[in-house]
């Protein structure tokens, strides 16, 4: 039996508490002495019928006013999976304890009233869940039976949903039509929706992915506590204790302890009283290693090719979480004049202050607004300077290691909530970028003194003649993931319906047009610029173009997709399991990285930036090669690439 | 922390290597019904396996919390019962920080109206486990004048351990107590953070709390201030039991069905005792009994069971219709006992 964590956010009008309610009755996580408690506190009050909202609001505070104040958790279990459930108020009053809610949660419930569709609290929730990188979203279209159970509703509030969720970083959305009150699609398929074919509530809780959010590639262990003994067994232990937050780790490989930067070996890991080859994300151990090196709380082990950033300038979203505002500290010096916090970061605590706010984010209609500081509720990105430098990774990538705290030292309150975002940039660095991202035309004028020559036959000429539209499809994964294997299969689908392809693979160009470069991030970056270009040229021309790259990094597969008019760049994620694409290996390239023969190896050695919203997911170690291509195929069909859609 | 600058407990428990431990889990089976002795129960010879799915999760979180505590806070303690849930949490301390010992001592409150059973678990399991224990009670509080017993009949003493505990924490300048309290017992303790702050009185702000977020433990405070830190927060009732049998943890006896003499009073079944007299009006009977929970004799109910080992009691829990503190006479007071009683500090 395995764990689910998730959340839910919203007030008692939008039945959420009836849904959780319902959820625990029917998985039977409600006794009947709870109930009994909550009837006698319900007639007591005088209300008509049984509240179960007096089962999740467990303060007095909130029986007496009937509203959920702070995070409660509830737990429940199937013979499949046991679930944390926390359940969040859904007032904008209390977006802190949202966020409280969505931190460790792997899915989010979105709750929508049927009759009043798509409303600012869902969509503030959304944003929240996807500012938290909440790895799924269920929306759960509420009171179906207060609409008839009619289809063409429900069809339109996913309709708004999605239009709503494209400006989002959400990668995994479901749709589920419940009757929360009457049970109908919670445990069992309503009688009432015959239109609907989805999975239940309680059947996708209990089967989605839960692997999705975990980051195991980059192994990070921040070091919580060091372990000494002295005992018959063990003459002068010395391990250290700590969560590996992500990636994996076996006995024998090297590591490096930062911030010392001295090399070692792992010559044991110890789970409580077992001794064990290897370990993984989520598994709390006790590192031994075969040199003595100083290391104590707060240093990271990671691997000697795969380092996190070390800054003391942070670029991050902050939500703050406290009536106190927050306190800008213009530098005048190196030191700070008391408007200061501590900034605790995985097992770190150091001295920081926020320098500069860029902007605060409208948590319901997400614009960026000035504003001069951040208020308790408010989200906003700011630039924030640390006294010690921090070992960190973007939040996208690593939520473990891109989250940070910042705690008042006079009032020792915690008051905010970060996310990092990358190393502090300059404000002139960042007005430029967001130029670029709104002119996207902009990032190919690199030599900005060649004129566009006017063509003569130009791309829907072209589309017109071959009777498809054109295309880019960007295949980006792992090595052995499987990313030419199914684009091969595409292809071969692709010739015989008479489309017109057009491949560029890794290794082809790495031998030609691109022989002149190597492996370095600088590199890969200029590799991944000259394949963008001749993809686009191709595309021009009338192909549906299939480059498969493992192309790593998410900014190099945006610039790649900046070159193309949108809608016609597919950013497809061949995802699989990286020991799986180790047991594949078909060019044995992951046993040479694994002993350290090719440097910056994706997945060994460098790191791989998952995508945040690809078009499509492809998981190879779960579908045939020829199922995905057919299923792209179908997709490319039904956006009117090719023909043989709907139209 | 520096144990040694602690005051001697009533009882102090000579260190043991942790190695004297491992050999344990060969130990030879008892029989599990052996009953009113205090022998621990042992249910298994073989070793155990290497957890999987949620009870990994759960135990590598609680680990993470134990060593946050003893990585924060410079004297802390393990708020010691005798029930099942600070068994656990003992058992997991001793996990966290193996092969060392675990870095504080177990503090008892003792009511002095314990099953005795219990008492001679406690010090059975400190003996192996290498730890000091620490004991503060009741009736020291009331004979200094601290406290007043209630007047009645059987008196309870669960509200008064409130000043003794608080007590201790001062007298001992105890900054982060951790204890087996679980979000799934109650309404108010659903609420509860892992790392809990209190007041210079000891008193629990429910309404104005610190957001935690994500793992990430801000145990900071001001000198007179300490913290409750519940590391088996997302535990369940199921999954204590579910982790007991897996990693064959001994047990007081009280919690497997076992014959005594109990009264039935206001639909409690009160085991008969010291403590516990019967009332006119009430028959003592004889029943085959067991406990969900222990506290004091004289406000744990005990309910009719025959389930003698854990694998019934699993079954019983995972079947069982009312909340594990359903029997518990002092959660009946109001709606909001347990808030009220955490608000002045209670555990």
């Amino acid at each position: 039996m395995d764990l689910l964590r998730f959340s839910t956010a919203g007030s008692v009008d939008d039945g959420k508490s009836t849904l959780i309610g319902r959820l625990l009755y029917d998985s039977k996580a409600i006794f009947e002495d709870q109930l009994e408690a909550v009837e006698q506190a319900s007639a007591a009050r005088g209300d008509p019928s049984v509240d179960l909202a007096l089962l999740t609001d467990g303060l007095r505070a909130e029986r007496e006013q009937g509203i959920t104040i702070d995070v409660a958790y509830r737990y429940t279990a199937t013979p499949k999976r046991k679930f944390i459930i926390a359940d969040t108020p859904g007032h904008i009053q209390y977006t802190r304890n949202m966020v409280t809610g969505a931190s460790t949660a792997d899915l989010a419930i979105i709750l929508v009233d049927a009759r009043k569709g798509v409303l600012t609290q869902s969509k503030r929730h959304s944003f929240i869940a996807s500012l938290l990188q909440i790895p799924h979203v269920v929306v759960a279209v509420n009171k179906m039976d207060l609409v008839g159970y009619g289809e063409a509703r429900y069809q339109e509030i996913v309709a708004d949903y999605r239009a709503f969720a494209a400006k989002l970083n959400v990668r995994d959305v479901v749709y589920i039509p419940i009757a929360a009150l009457h049970g109908d699609n919670i445990v069992s398929q309503s009688q009432n929706m015959p239109w609907y074919h989805g999975a239940t509530l309680l059947h996708h809780l209990e089967t989605v992915n839960i692997g999705a959010g975990r980051n195991n590639v980059d192994f990070r262990l921040p070091i919580q506590y060091v372990i000494r003994a002295n005992s018959a067994v063990d003459l002068d232990f010395r391990g250290f204790a700590g969560q590996i937050v992500s990636g994996r780790i076996a006995v024998g490989e090297e590591v490096v302890a930062l911030p010392a930067g001295i090399r070692s070996r792992v010559a044991g890991i110890h789970r409580g009283d077992e001794s064990c080859e290897r370990a993984a994300a989520g598994d709390g151990v006790v590192i031994t290693l075969e040199d003595e090196i100083d290391i104590s709380r707060g240093d990271m082990l990671v691997r000697v090719r795969n380092l996190p950033h070390s800054s003391n300038q942070l670029d991050a979203t902050l939500c703050w979480m406290n009536e106190e505002p927050m306190k800008i500290e213009w530098p005048v010096s190196n030191s700070f004049s008391g408007q200061w916090y501590w900034l605790q970061q995985s097992t770190r605590r150091v001295r920081a202050s926020v320098q500069e706010l860029n902007y605060r984010i409208n948590v319901d209609t997400m614009h960026r607004e000035d504003a001069q500081t951040l208020h308790l509720n408010e989200i906003g990105r700011g630039q924030i300077v640390t006294t010690e430098p921090l070992f960190f990774d973007s939040y996208q990538i690593n939520r473990a290691t891109g989250s940070f705290i910042l705690i008042d030292p006079h009032t020792n309150n915690t008051v905010a909530a970060g996310m990092i975002r990358d190393r502090a940039r300059r404000v002139s660095e960042l007005v430029q970028k967001q130029e670029e991202r709104e002119a996207p035309s902009l990032r190919s004028s690199r030599s900005s003194n060649v004129v566009w020559e006017p063509v003569a036959v130009t791309r829907p000429m072209r589309e017109e003649l071959n009777g498809h539209g054109a295309a880019v499809l960007w295949f980006t994964g792992l090595s052995g993931s499987g990313k030419s294997t199914v684009a091969k299969a595409l292809e071969q689908k692709l010739f015989a319906l008479g489309v017109r392809t057009f491949s560029l693979d890794g290794d082809n160009v790495r031998h030609g047009l691109n022989s002149d470069l190597g492996f370095g991030a600088a590199a890969r970056t200029e590799n991944i610029r000259r394949v963008a270009e001749v993809a686009r040229l191709a595309f021009e021309h009338g192909n549906v173009v299939l480059c498969t790259f493992i192309s790593p990094y998410a900014e190099d597969r945006e610039a790649a997709r900046a070159l193309a008019p949108e809608g016609s760049f597919w950013e497809l994620f061949v995802k699989c399991d990286v020991e799986i694409c180790k047991e594949r290996d078909p060019k044995g390239l992951y046993e040479r990285a694994e002993r350290g023969e090719i440097p910056n190896f994706t997945g060994v050695s460098a790191p791989y930036e998952e995508p945040v919203q690809p078009e499509m997911v492809l998981e190879t170690d779960r579908h045939s090669a020829d199922e995905l291509a057919q299923r792209i195929l179908e997709a490319l069909a039904r956006a009117g690439i090719i023909p043989g859609g709907d139209n | 922390m520096d144990d040694t600058t602690l005051p001697a407990g009533v009882e102090t428990a000579e260190a043991r290597e942790a190695a004297g431990l491992r050999s344990r889990a060969g130990d030879e089976e008892q029989d599990a019904d052996s009953s009113l002795t205090g022998e621990p129960v042992r249910t298994q010879v073989r070793p155990p396996t290497p957890l999987t799915g949620h009870l990994r999760q759960l135990e590598a979180e609680a680990i993470y919390v134990l060593r946050e505590v003893a990585a924060q806070f410079e004297r802390p303690c393990l708020l010691f019962s005798g029930g099942k849930d600070s068994i656990v949490c003992a058992h997991l301390a001793r996990k966290a920080f193996t092969p060392g010992r675990i870095p504080f001592p177990l503090l008892h409150i003792d009511t002095g109206h314990n099953f005795p059973e219990t008492l001679a678990f406690r010090d059975e399991l400190v003996k192996v486990l290498g730890v000091r224990l620490v004991v503060r009670s009741v009736q020291d509080s009331i004979d200094a004048g601290r406290v007043q017993e209630e007047p009645d009949g059987d008196p309870s003493r669960n509200r008064l351990q409130t000043v003794t505990l608080l007590d201790a924490v001062a007298e001992l300048r105890i900054d982060a107590a951790v204890g087996g309290a679980r979000r799934d017992e109650e309404k108010a303790r659903a609420k509860e953070r892992f790392f809990s702050h209190r007041d210079g009185f000891g008193q629990w702000d429910p309404k104005n709390q610190r957001p935690e977020l994500w793992n990430l433990f801000n145990g900071r405070k001001l000198n007179n201030e300490h913290f409750r830190v519940f590391p088996i927060s997302n535990w369940t009732e199921l999954d204590i039991w579910q982790y007991i049998a897996e990693q064959r943890i001994d047990l007081p006896s009280l919690y497997f069905a076992h014959e005594r003499e109990i009264v039935d009073r206001d639909g409690i079944l009160l085991a008969v005792g010291a403590y516990v007299k019967p009332r006119p009006g009430e028959t003592v009977r004889r029943e085959r009994v067991r406990f969900r929970t222990i506290g004091d004799m004289t406000c744990t109910g005990a309910f009719r069971s025959s389930a003698s080992d854990l694998t019934d009691i699993i079954e019983e829990v995972a079947t069982a219709r009312i909340t594990e503190r359903g029997d518990r006479a002092d959660d009946r007071r109001s709606e909001a006992a347990m808030e009220d009683r955490k608000r002045l500090g209670y555990f």
